[in-house]
């Protein structure tokens, strides 16, 4: 057996696990990463690559923002740019109902410093020429951006390995055993760590862990259905979505364009299966093509989705567990986590080094799960009734 | 990286790649490439109502190089071509109909459409 | 009445519906072609004067008995060409025809998928005048056109030479057919080959016929680069004996044998194993064609066999699904047919062994050539994305980390290739490389198939 006493253990290596690790490293605290599989390979991996600021929820903002600024400073943090580009946003609306929601977003990202440009239905047309007369509004915010999601994870763990974290791949956690003020974790290897503090970011197999300690959280896996097409000759270049979610399409400068969109998927984390129903992919070419008529002659050529963990309230737990010192929650990322994840792996650093983090995240807590809990409107609306895979479900129609 | 003149170039000198042993008893259909019309009949593939006449379908989108389609059966998807309408169709396994017009798909990386 | 859907109008599929339809059923048959025969008994257009006969040659007899029962059939089934199954969820197909989308449920699905060539990257590989081996025999078949006037085959298959005699009855030059294959392989196989002597006879002949002609035959040749600057102005070789020759052509036959198309059975639920002597995952089913509940594969689509194994397959994937249906089968009827799958399939191994897949020199294949046509990814670059810190280590992080096998056509071309790369790359066997999973749609689909209701 092997034992490595650390001052603090991640498990998953997911985005959220190795930008954490690679804080603790960069100020010199020794940090072991452990991943079941490998790096970056689920959700963080296969998720759609948006950096998008417009339309966050209104708590995650100043998190939001403060990760922007790591990913504006990608390649001096892990010397990789992984294809980040700012390519702006453009937030769409089909109805005078849409177009006031539209705005109110916009208020909301303004009042936290975000620039949004209003475009009204003919300045859209003068603009943006490919979008469909269908779209009466719209808000552009030059900041946000895109990147690689399959590049990112592993380029974020060669840079924390470079500076001392060790990262260990296809080593599953069984069991974390707490011993006052310190920790042992049990892997299915040889390895066994002692550390004083562990992070939880498992993804969705994180309300296991959570559930070992007695904590609730009500994750349900599932996943965007996402599909690609063959490269066309480069048009689109900001991200482009609709309010009411069934498109959020961006094209890559090789020439493809990848869609996802509401309503998800329901997923399978024990199986570790992540199926597009077909009936959803129709769905998706009927609603691309609805915002982009131009696109109807391109081709689909590949279909994908990830096991992401929702939560009834659509937003993730990040913050400390509410049982066991020295244990840090940040999973059920809802679906949005990429864009925030440089934000959470610095948060989670400061909290573990400064006990403290100057950007709040009280709203994330997982006691918010001790009561009972309201479900979203897109919670309740998406997956509580996709769960069966029906092809009648009536948000898919 | 894509160049438009020289995927001409090479396009015009090439030879005709395809040599016809069997003839069509079909109606004449005539359709066209880059504005070339092209006389065929019925029944051909579209690839060899090209290939017939010239020595490749297009430009491949990443290495400039030009392409003539590979496996004829529809499945390694190198024989997509473009016309003048929008529509891409795959041309070992697209019959030929009157009208067709077929571009050639040189463009530049970049090139905003 | 229960509902059975075959997808594939070639003889594995052909003969599937005929079994079906003698005991009562009406199978919907759905094939991509818009004629049946799929690629080897492919029909010609009707209006194409071409001498199907000739070509067909020893073969002609079951092409033509195959395409009469097949014709016999029409009221018989619900049969729907032009008509790509594109995804599988559950007991539903969902299809594109013509443009519109719909979908199909079934009790019982027979997938009878066909094959592809397998091939191998070269240098040069990607200029025109490049084609598959099945691409040069169906440009004859389907269009009536030869790929080029000097056409060189080359490759490792005994089919090498029965295009070019085809070719060469049509009026072309055999420039060349180079076989990786050393001579020794192929006699060391012979026990084997012998187990179906009149197709070994007929390889012997085809052989004698092409060394009679004048045609330079090479095998165990130990490297193979198509010239030319922008289209296929010859093949340089080098032989077994280590002299380089380049032999100048127009065209070129590329094939390393054939490769099941297996993307359907994938997301019908099939479970696959590494074959060690195909060098590929293939489908695991029963011996009659079960691979999972109600489903059954059948022809080349479910494991190399040729022709005669497909319609064989076919017939008794057929059985299976009228004994699962509590319909009677003779048992004789179903041990006969299971007794001429078998020996075919072992004749289709012995061939497998004989005309190997040169795994060695394409694990040594050079970094700066095209392993992946669509995406245009180098050997080099899967080599250098896997030697980096938390590189990928299975072939579909591969996939998503280089793009090799992500294009328009799945993995399809690259894909053998890949995984010896992988492999070796990863310094594992071919199984714990692991296997491209397939994705829907399995052929690129139209955004304006999802608009119509």
């Amino acid at each position: 057996m092997t034992r490595l006493t650390v001052d603090a253990a991640v498990v998953g290596g997911g985005l959220i696990g190795t930008w954490t690790a690679l804080f603790l490293a960069k100020r010199g605290r020794k940090v072991a990463l452990l991943d079941k599989g490998y790096i970056g390979a689920q959700s963080s991996g296969v998720n759609f690559g948006n950096l998008r600021l417009q339309g966050r929820h209104p708590a995650q903002y100043p998190l939001s923002m403060r990760a922007q600024a790591l990913w504006e400073d990608l390649e001096n943090l892990i010397g990789d740019r992984c294809e980040f580009d700012p390519t702006g946003h453009l937030y769409c609306a089909y109805d005078d109902k849409e177009t006031e929601a539209l705005h109110h977003y916009a208020e909301v990202s303004e009042a936290n410093g975000l620039a949004i440009e209003r475009l009204d239905g003919a300045a859209l047309a003068k603009r943006f020429p490919w979008i469909s007369g269908k779209a009466v509004a719209a808000t552009y915010s030059p900041r946000d951006a895109t990147a690689n999601p399959r590049l990112v994870s592993p380029a974020v763990a060669r840079a924390a390995k470079a500076l001392g974290a060790t990262i260990i791949e296809n080593c599953r956690v069984q069991e974390i055993v707490a011993r006052g003020g310190s920790f042992e974790l049990r892997t299915e290897t040889e390895l066994t760590i002692d550390c004083g503090q562990v992070v939880n970011s498992a993804g969705a197999w994180g309300a296991q862990i959570a559930a070992d300690f007695g904590e609730t959280a009500p994750t349900f896996p599932a996943g965007p259905p996402q599909f690609v097409t063959e490269p066309l000759p480069y048009f689109l270049r900001p991200s482009v979505q609709t309010i009411d979610g069934t498109v959020i399409a961006r094209q890559i400068p090789r020439g493809n364009v990848i869609l996802t969109g509401y309503p998800r998927t329901a997923s399978d984390p024990v199986a570790n299966k992540a199926p597009v129903p077909p009936f959803k992919t129709l769905a998706g070419m009927r609603h691309l093509t609805a915002l982009i008529p131009k696109l109807q002659h391109a081709h689909v050529i590949r279909v994908w989705s990830g096991i992401e963990a929702y939560l009834p309230d659509m937003i993730p737990i990040i913050g400390p567990s509410a049982t066991t010192p020295g244990l840090i929650h940040a999973f059920g990322f809802c679906g949005h986590g990429f864009q925030i994840g440089p934000g959470v792996g610095l948060c989670l650093s400061e909290m573990i080094i400064d006990g403290t983090t100057p950007t709040p995240l009280g709203a994330f807590s997982i006691e918010r799960f001790r009561g009972d809990v309201a479900a979203s409107e897109k919670f309740r609306k998406e997956l509580t009734r996709c769960r069966s895979f029906s092809r009648n479900c009536e948000i898919c129609a | 990286m894509p160049d438009h003149r020289s995927g001409q170039m090479r396009d015009t000198v090439g030879r005709v790649q395809f040599h016809r042993v069997a003839q069509h008893a079909s109606r004449p259909v005539s359709i066209s490439f880059d504005g070339e019309v092209i006389a065929t009949r019925e029944g051909e593939s579209l690839l060899a109502a090209l290939l017939t006449t010239r020595g490749s379908l297009r430009q491949h989108e990443f290495d400039g190089g030009r392409r003539a389609g590979f496996c004829l059966m529809g499945a390694c998807q190198d024989c997509w071509v473009e016309l003048a309408d929008g529509r891409r169709l795959r041309a070992c396994t697209t019959l030929v109909e009157d009208g067709m017009a077929v571009v050639s798909q040189v463009r530049q990386k970049g090139d905003v459409a | 009445m229960s509902s059975v859907v075959i997808v594939g109008a070639g003889p594995a599929g052909i003969r599937a519906a005929c079994t079906l339809v003698e005991h009562g059923l009406r199978p919907i048959v759905i094939d991509e072609a818009r004629l049946a025969g799929g690629q080897g008994y492919r029909r010609p257009p009707p209006a194409l004067s071409l001498d199907i006969k000739r070509l067909m040659g020893s073969e002609y007899g079951k092409y033509e008995a195959l395409h009469r029962d097949f014709d016999a059939l029409h009221d018989k089934i619900d049969y729907r060409p032009r008509t790509l199954v594109w995804a599988i969820d559950g007991n539903m197909l969902y299809l594109i025809s013509d443009g519109r989308p719909s979908t199909q449920t079934f009790d019982k699905l027979i997938l009878a998928t066909g094959a592809m060539d397998k091939v191998a990257p070269l240098p040069g590989a990607t200029l025109p005048g490049v084609f598959t081996l099945g691409g040069a025999q169906i440009a004859l078949k389907d269009q009536g056109c030869l790929i080029g006037r000097h056409v060189a085959f080359v490759g490792s298959s005994p089919l090498l030479t029965l295009a070019a005699k085809q070719y060469r009855q049509m009026g072309a030059e055999i420039a060349l057919i180079a076989d990786t294959t050393p001579l020794k392989n192929k006699i060391r196989e012979l026990p084997t080959l012998a187990k179906s002597p009149r197709t070994l006879m007929r390889g012997i002949a085809y052989q004698a016929q092409a060394l009679a002609s004048g045609t330079p035959i090479l095998s165990g040749v130990t490297s193979i680069a198509i010239e030319g600057a922008t289209r296929v102005e010859g093949v340089r070789v080098t032989t077994a004996s280590g002299r380089e020759r380049t032999i100048a052509c127009d065209a070129v036959a590329l094939g390393y044998g054939l490769k099941p198309e297996t993307q359907l059975a994938d997301l019908a639920g099939a479970r696959f194993a590494y074959d060690a002597l195909f060098n590929l995952w293939l489908p695991v089913t029963d011996a009659d064609g079960r691979a999972a509940d109600n489903l059954y594969l059948a022809g080349d689509g479910a494991a190399i066999g040729g022709a005669d194994a497909a319609e064989a397959s076919g017939a008794l994937a057929a059985c299976a699904v009228l004994t699962d249906l509590q319909i009677a089968v003779p048992i004789s009827t179903m041990q006969g047919l299971r007794r001429t799958v078998s020996r075919l399939r072992a004749f289709q191994r012995g061939l497998a062994g004989a005309f190997a897949w040169p795994r060695h020199m394409i694990r040594q294949l050079p970094d700066d050539l095209t392993l992946c046509r669509c995406e245009d990814v180098s050997v080099g670059d899967v080599r250098t994305a896997m030697r980096r810190e938390f590189a990928p280590v299975e072939i579909n992080r591969v996939k998503a980390i280089t793009r090799c096998g992500m294009g328009r056509c799945q993995g399809r071309v690259c894909g053998p290739a890949l995984q010896e790369i992988v492999a070796e790359a990863a310094h594992c066997s071919g199984t714990a490389a692991g296997r491209l999973r397939g994705q829907a749609p399995i052929k690129p689909i139209a955004l304006a198939a999802g608009s119509e209701p």
